[in-house]
C-alpha cells in the first residue's frame, strides 16, 4: 500500500495569517532575562496557532530571537509535545502510563492500530485520525484511559472502540 | 440552627449525572423540609474518603455517611439535618488510616478562589515569616521540622535553601518542579489544581528565605487545567499585594511566572529543567556546581517540587516541632501516594510517614480486585523497584524503601498480583526509559537499549541463563556511569525484579513458560473440551479466525494462525477457554 501519512499541509493563507499572528506574539510578549529565554513560549505558540511547527516559523522564530533554526530544530525534536508534522483532526492519545498498563492498555493500542490500519505516531490517509501514545493523564484510578482530542473515555475495553471511531466518523459527516 | 453545609461526592466520575442526582435530591428534600436557608450544598471531588459510591458529609458535626443509597436523602434529611440524630447504618466504617495535610485543602476549597484559601487559614505562615521571622529562623524552623524533599531524593530542604541563602548575589530565583514525570502518579497535579495558593505561599516564603525576587513554576503542558489555576492564583495574589513589590507592606518583593514543559521526563531532573527554562534543550549538566550555587542563568537557585513547597505553609504555621511529631525518626510529616494498580479502590492517599504498606493497600486501598492475592508493590515509578508481599509490614520512609531495593520517589504506588508478569513490568519501565532518555551520555543511551533487548529476547523465549549475569553487569555499570539520575536509576526495576523474583524470569528462560500469562510468545490458548458449551462464541469473535469448528464438533484453536489477543479468553462464559 502506498499511502501518505501526514494530513493535508496548510493552506497558504491560513499559514500566512498564523505566521503574522507569531510576529506580533514575539514582539508584544516580555523577554525573559534573554532573547532565547523567551523559546519554549513561542514554540508552544507555535505549535498552538499551527497544530504543528512548520519549517517557516522555524525560520520566523530564528530571526526574531536571534537563534539558529538548527538550534530550534533540535528544540522541536526532543521535546515530544512538539511535532514537526501536522496533526490529525481527531488526534487519539492513548494512557501508556502505569496504571493503564497493567489495566491493559496495551490491548486498547493494538485494537486501535487495527481498527485503523495504522501505527503509532501516524495519520490516517483522510488526515482524521492520528495514533499517538501519552504517559498518564491522571485518572489511574479509571485506567485503562484514551484521550480523543479533549474528550476522555475511561475504563475502556478493546470491544468499544469501533464504536467510539464511528462516533467520530459520524460527527465528521454531519459537519460536512 | 446553626448553619450547615452537606459535601456531596460520588466516586463514580464516569456517570456524571449521578452526583446531580443526589443534588436535586438534597435540595428537593431541604426545600420541602424548609431548610434550604440553613443548608448549604456542595459538590466535591473528594472528601477523604475510600468507600466507593457517593459519600456525604456534614459539617460542622463531621459526620460522614457512605454508600447512600436515594432513598436514604430523606432520611438524612429528617433524622439528621432537622433532627440531629446520627443514622448509625449509614456511618461510614472504620476510622480513616489517612492524614490530610496537604491534601487538607484539596476538594474541599475552591481553587479559584483566594478568599476560600484565607478563610481556610491560608496566608497565615506568610504574614508570620514576614513579620515576625528572619530568614535564618525560617531556615532554623525547616531544620526543626525534619522536611525533605517530596521529588523523590528526600533530601533535607533546610538544606538546600540554607546554602542558598549563604550565597552572595544579588539574583537568585526559586523554582517549583511540577514537571511530574512519573508515569502513573499525578499527586502534584491534584495540588496544583486542588490548591494552587498553598505551592504559591510556600513559593513566596522561599523567596523571602533565601534573598530571591523571582520564582518560576514549571508545569507539564499535559495539564492544562493545573496551569490554568495557577495563573489564576498568581493573578489573584498580584491584585492582593501578596506577590509584586513591598509585599503585605515589608520590603520584600517577589513575582512569579509560569514556564510550560515540553514533555520530557528527564526535564523533572533539575539540571535539565533549568535548561528548558533557559530555552534549550532538556539535558542535564553534572553536578556539583549544584544549583543552588550555580543554577537558572548561572545564578543561586533552589528547585523545590509541588507537595514540599505545599507543605512549607503547614510547618511555619504550626512550627517545625509540631511538623515533627507526625512520622519515623528520619522522616517527618506525611506523604501522598497515588494509589493504583490491582487495588479495589484507587486515588490519592495522604498517610503519616511510617505507616505500613499493608495498612495502606488493605486499610486504605480496601485490598487487591476480587480478593486475589497480592503479589508485590511497585513504588518510584521508572526509578524505583518492587517490594514483595514479605515485606509489606514496613514501615514506609526513605530510609526503609531505599533497603529494600526501591525508592520513595515522587509517590507512585502499584499493587501488583499474580497476574501481573515482572519480566514484563521490568521491560515496561524500560521501555519507558530508553524513550526518555536524553541521549547525553553512553551508560544511559546504549546501556538501557541492551537491557530493553535482553529483557525482549526473554518474554520472546529466546533467553538464556547467562543474560541475568548481563541484565546485572550492565545495570551496575549504568548506575555507576551515567550522568543523571534517569539514567543512575533506570535499572532500578530490573535490579529489584530479579533481586526478589529470579524465579519468575527463570521460569521464562528455562521453561519458557510465563506463569502469568503475559509474554504472548510463552503462552498457548486452548479449549477444554470438557467445559466447553458448544456456544461457539470465541470463534465468532476471534479476529484472526484462527478458532475453527462447529456447534457439534466443538472448537479448536489452530496456534498457527492465533495472534494471541485473549479475546476468546475473555469472551467464554463458561472458562472453557485456558490460557498457559
Ligand atoms: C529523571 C528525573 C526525573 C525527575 N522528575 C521529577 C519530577 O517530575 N518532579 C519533581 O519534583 N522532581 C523530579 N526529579 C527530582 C528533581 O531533580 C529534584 O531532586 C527535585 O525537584 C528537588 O525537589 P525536592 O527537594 O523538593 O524533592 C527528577 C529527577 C530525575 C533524575
Ligand atoms: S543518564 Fe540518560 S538521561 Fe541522564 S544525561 Fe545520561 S543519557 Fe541523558
Ligand atoms: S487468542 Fe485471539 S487470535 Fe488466538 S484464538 Fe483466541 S481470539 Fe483467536
Ligand atoms: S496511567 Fe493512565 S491515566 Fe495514569
Amino acid at each position: 500500500m502506498n499511502t501518505c501519512t501526514c494530513a493535508p499541509e496548510l493552506k497558504e493563507k491560513e499559514k500566512q495569517d498564523g505566521l503574522k499572528e507569531l510576529k506580533d506574539f514575539i514582539k508584544t510578549g516580555k523577554q525573559l532575562h534573554d532573547k532565547q529565554g523567551a523559546l519554549m513560549n513561542v514554540l508552544h505558540k507555535v505549535q498552538e496557532i499551527f497544530g504543528y511547527i512548520p519549517r517557516e516559523a522555524m525560520d520566523v522564530v530564528s530571526e526574531e530571537l536571534c537563534v539558529p533554526t538548527a538550534h530550534i530544530y533540535g528544540m522541536a525534536t526532543f521535546y515530544n509535545f512538539f511535532s514537526l508534522k501536522p496533526k490529525a483532526k481527531y488526534q487519539i492519545y492513548v494512557c501508556k502510563g502505569t496504571a493503564c498498563y497493567v489495566a491493559g492498555g496495551a490491548r486498547l493500542l493494538e485494537r486501535i492500530e487495527d481498527e485503523l490500519k495504522i501505527k503509532l505516531g501516524d495519520v490516517t490517509p483522510d488526515g482524521l485520525f492520528g495514533l499517538a501514545i501519552t504517559r498518564c493523564l491522571g485518572c489511574c484510578g479509571l485506567s485503562p484511559v484514551v484521550q480523543v482530542n479533549d474528550e476522555v473515555f475511561v475504563r475502556l475495553v478493546p470491544e468499544k472502540i469501533p464504536g467510539i471511531l464511528d462516533k467520530f466518523r459520524k460527527m465528521e459527516k454531519k459537519t460536512k | 440552627m446553626e448553619k450547615k453545609i452537606i459535601y456531596i461526592r460520588d466516586t463514580d466520575s464516569a456517570q456524571k449525572e449521578r452526583i446531580n442526582d443526589y443534588f436535586t435530591l438534597f435540595s428537593n428534600e431541604l426545600r420541602d423540609a424548609n431548610l434550604l436557608e440553613q443548608v448549604q450544598l456542595v459538590k466535591v471531588a473528594d472528601i477523604g474518603l475510600y468507600e466507593k459510591g457517593v459519600a456525604v458529609k456534614i459539617i460542622p458535626e463531621n459526620i460522614v455517611y457512605s454508600g447512600i443509597k436515594t432513598t436514604d436523602v430523606k432520611e438524612i434529611v429528617e433524622e439528621t439535618i432537622r433532627g440531629g440524630k446520627i443514622i448509625k447504618d449509614l456511618l461510614c466504617g472504620k476510622k480513616s488510616k489517612q492524614l490530610r495535610a496537604v491534601l487538607k485543602n484539596c476538594g474541599y476549597i475552591d481553587p479559584e478562589s483566594l478568599e476560600d484559601y484565607i478563610a481556610a487559614g491560608g496566608y497565615k505562615a506568610l504574614v508570620k515569616v514576614l513579620t515576625e521571622m528572619k530568614p535564618e529562623a525560617v531556615v532554623e524552623e525547616l531544620k526543626k521540622s525534619g522536611l525533605r524533599g517530596r521529588g523523590g531524593a528526600g533530601y533535607p530542604t533546610w538544606m538546600k535553601w540554607n546554602f542558598a541563602r549563604g550565597m552572595n548575589s544579588p539574583e537568585k530565583y526559586v523554582i517549583c518542579n511540577g514537571d511530574e514525570g512519573d508515569p502513573g502518579a499525578y499527586m502534584d497535579r491534584s495540588v496544583l489544581e486542588g490548591d494552587p495558593h498553598s505551592v504559591l505561599e510556600g513559593m513566596i516564603i522561599a523567596g523571602y528565605t533565601i534573598g530571591s525576587t523571582k520564582g518560576y513554576f514549571y508545569i507539564r503542558a499535559e495539564y492544562p487545567l493545573a496551569v490554568e489555576r495557577v495563573q489564576k492564583a498568581i493573578d489573584q495574589a498580584t491584585s492582593a499585594g501578596l506577590l509584586g513589590n513591598n509585599i503585605l507592606g515589608s520590603n520584600f518583593n517577589f513575582e512569579l511566572e509560569i514556564r510550560l514543559g515540553a514533555g520530557a521526563f528527564v526535564c523533572g531532573e533539575e539540571t535539565s529543567l533549568i535548561a528548558s527554562i533557559e530555552g534549550k534543550r532538556g539535558t542535564p549538566h553534572p553536578r556539583p556546581p549544584y544549583p543552588s550555587v550555580k543554577g537558572l542563568w548561572g545564578k543561586p537557585t533552589i528547585i523545590n517540587n509541588v507537595e514540599t513547597l505545599a507543605n512549607i505553609p503547614l510547618l511555619i504555621a504550626g512550627g517545625g516541632t509540631k511538623f515533627a511529631s507526625v512520622g519515623t525518626e528520619k522522616s517527618k510529616g506525611t506523604k501522598v501516594f497515588a494509589l493504583t494498580g490491582k487495588v479495589k479502590n484507587s486515588g490519592l492517599v495522604e498517610v503519616p510517614m511510617g505507616i505500613t504498606l499493608r495498612e495502606i493497600v488493605y486499610d486504605i486501598g480496601g485490598g487487591i480486585i476480587n480478593n486475589r492475592d497480592i503479589k508485590a508493590i511497585q513504588t518510584g515509578g521508572p526509578s524505583g523497584g518492587v517490594i514483595p508481599q514479605e515485606f509489606l509490614d514496613t514501615p514506609v520512609d526513605y530510609e526503609n524503601l531505599g533497603k529494600l531495593g526501591s525508592i520513595m520517589g515522587s509517590g507512585g504506588m502499584i499493587a501488583i498480583d499474580d497476574t501481573d508478569c515482572l519480566v514484563d513490568l521490568a521491560k515496561f519501565y524500560l521501555e519507558f526509559c530508553v524513550d526518555e532518555s536524553c541521549g547525553k551520555c553512553a551508560p544511559c543511551r546504549l546501556g538501557g537499549y541492551q537491557l530493553l533487548q535482553i529483557l525482549k529476547k526473554i518474554s520472546g523465549g529466546n533467553g538464556e541463563l547467562e543474560d541475568l549475569n548481563r541484565l546485572k553487569k550492565i545495570s551496575y555499570a549504568m548506575q555507576k556511569a551515567s550522568l543523571c539520575g534517569l539514567g543512575q536509576s533506570a535499572s532500578n526495576p530490573v535490579f529489584s525484579t530479579i533481586r526478589y523474583f529470579e524465579e519468575e524470569y527463570k521460569r521464562h528462560i528455562v521453561d519458557k513458560k510465563c506463569p502469568a500469562g503475559k509474554c504472548k510468545a510463552l503462552i498457548s490458548f486452548k479449549v477444554i473440551s470438557e467445559k466447553c458449551k458448544k456456544c461457539g462464541l470465541c470463534m465468532k469473535n476471534c479476529p484472526a479466525n484462527a478458532i475453527t469448528g462447529s456447534r457439534e464438533a466443538g472448537y479448536i484453536v489452530d496456534s498457527q494462525k492465533c495472534i494471541k489477543c485473549g479475546v476468546c479468553f475473555d469472551v467464554c462464559k463458561f472458562k472453557a477457554v485456558m490460557k498457559e
